[in-house]
This record gives structure tokens, sequence and C-alpha cells, in this order.
């Protein structure tokens, strides 16, 4: 990088570097893919070892609510980079709404997801549970890469939350304004992982009957 | 490495674009699901699994803008995308041929 002083820097009298903090960022989610990856692998392994458990199993998700939670994030995606978008015009009260619109749609997740779970555990399906012990190999395998997958996903969520909630009131205090809002940047490429994730969760558990 | 100011920099993708590429994660969502309903045999995990690879492409290149930042972006995802596909590459090649 060249030293010059650009019109940014000779404004604000600090040392900033946006894409390095933006590079920070992507490695960091790097991390996660591995983290990730590796239970899809685990995932991928143990379903190609059983086939017609993980068919089996999967019957017992209910693919609405697949569906809506994958609607919600997607749209969640959408309004935290449309935010990024106000921030640049300047449109500071929309670009807070927008990331306060993701935070509530997030929250709809994670109650779709405590519904979800808690009907599951009523039938008597969770870890150790005497139902789920009797299962075949297989589907006690498959049921317990479906709490850990969507559990550290859902993990993921409520950080993702904290996260955008600490952008918010950095926004509100003009700690991110129209001239440096790399951490709502930041904070929005996290958000968006959590959506990737969620894209290949989804049909690997919801739809491959 | 060239210097640019932060100024020039500064890619505003309109609300426009980003509606439009929720339309199509949207619409990819529904033929996914649609997808579930029919026994494609063998072709299930491939159709999922690539309708889900076209979503994150999306994604990534728009709503995370890596279509629009430098090129060390791009290359950086490169690579630690290959370093994945080399994992599950070498994960299967073990579990599937022996």
């Amino acid at each position: 990088m060249s030293t010059q002083p650009t019109a940014a820097n000779a404004v604000s009298h600090v040392h900033r570097d946006d894409t390095g903090s933006k590079l920070g960022m992507w490695l960091f989610l790097f991390t996660e893919l591995i983290l990730f990856g590796g239970l899809f692998i685990i995932y991928a392994v143990y379903r190609f070892n059983n086939g017609e458990a993980f068919h089996l199993a999967a019957k017992e998700l209910d693919r609405l609510v697949g569906t809506v939670n994958t609607i919600i994030l997607l749209t969640s995606s959408m309004t935290v980079a449309m935010s990024i978008t106000a921030m640049q015009e300047g449109r500071k009260k929309f670009s807070m709404a927008l990331v306060g619109i993701t935070i509530v749609l997030a929250g709809a997740f994670l109650l779709n997801k405590y519904f979800e779970w808690g009907h599951k555990i009523e039938k008597g399906i969770y870890p150790k549970s005497p139902e789920m012990m009797n299962m075949p190999h297989g589907e006690i395998l498959y049921f317990g890469l479906y709490y850990t997958m969507t559990g550290l996903h859902a993990l993921h969520v409520i950080i993702g939350m904290t996260v955008l909630a600490v952008v918010m009131r950095q926004m509100s205090r003009g700690v991110i304004n129209k001239d440096s809002y790399v951490r709502l940047e930041s904070g929005a490429l996290y958000w968006h992982l959590v959506d990737v994730i969620w894209i290949f969760l989804f049909p690997l558990f919801y739809l491959l009957h | 490495m060239s210097d640019h100011s932060h100024a020039e920099k500064v890619h505003i993708v309109s609300y426009g674009q980003y509606f439009l590429i929720w339309l199509g994660l949207l619409a990819l969502t529904i033929i996914t699901v649609a997808l579930g309903g029919i026994d494609l045999g063998d072709w299930v995990v491939i159709t999922a699994l690539t309708i889900a690879s076209i979503k994150t492409m999306l994604v990534l290149n728009i709503f995370m803008h890596l279509k629009f930042e430098e090129r060390m972006f791009r290359i950086f995802v490169l690579v630690a995308g290959i370093t994945m596909a080399i994992f599950i590459i070498l994960i299967f090649s073990d579990y599937a041929f022996y």
C-alpha cells in the first residue's frame, strides 16, 4: 500500500486499513468453514454408510419449518446487505432500521428452531433418550448430527445477533458512520456466513428423504 | 499494489440489485424444495448440492461484495475452497472405493 495521504486519512488523522480489516474477517470466516466443513464431511461419510436410515430419519423433520427458516435467513441477509448501501448514502436511521430488522429476523429464526426442537424433544427424540437409543444405529447418527449441526448453527445465529447489536449501538453513537463503516461490513460478512451454512444444512437435513 | 484512496474503492450496490438477488435465492429455494418431492434417485444429492452452491455463489458475490472487492479477496476464497475440496476428495477416495 502506498503511504500517500488520502482524503479519508487526512480527515480522520488515524491509521485505517479497511481492506486489511475485511481481509481479516474473511480469514476468520475460513476457520468457520473448516469447523462446519469437518461436520459436513462426517455427515457425508455417515450418510454414505447408512443411506437407508438417513432416508427414514429425515422424514421426521418438518420441511415447512425448514423452508420458512430458509426464507427468513435469506431475507435477513438481504436487509443487512442493504444497510451497507444505506450507510454509504449517509442514511443513518434507515441503515440502523435495516440492521434492526435483521436482528428481529434472526430472533424469528431462533423461535422457529425452539419450537422445532421442542416438538422433537416432546416426541422423545433427543440425544441419549430411551426413544432414540432404541432406534437403528444409522438413525441415532442422523439425529446426533442434526442436533450438533443445527445447534452449532443456532449458536452462530446468537453470536451474529450479538455482533449486529453491537454494530447498531456503534452506529447510533456515530463510531460507525458514512466515512467509516468497515465494522458494519464485517458484521454483515459474519451474518452472511451464517446464511451460507444454513443454505447447505437445509437441503441435507430437511430435503433428502 | 496500486494506491486506491478510500473514496475510489467504494462500490455502492443498489437496493434493486440486492432485491433481485433475493428473488433469485427464493426461486432457487422453491426449486430445491419442489425437487425434494420428486424421486431423482442418486441425483437427489447432486442436484440439491448444486443448487446450494449456486445460492452460495450469489451470496458470496453480491451480498458479501466479493465481486466488487480487490482481486486478492477472490484468490483467498478460492484457496479456502480448494483446501476444503481436497479434504472432501481425499476422505471420499478412502470411503467410496475401498
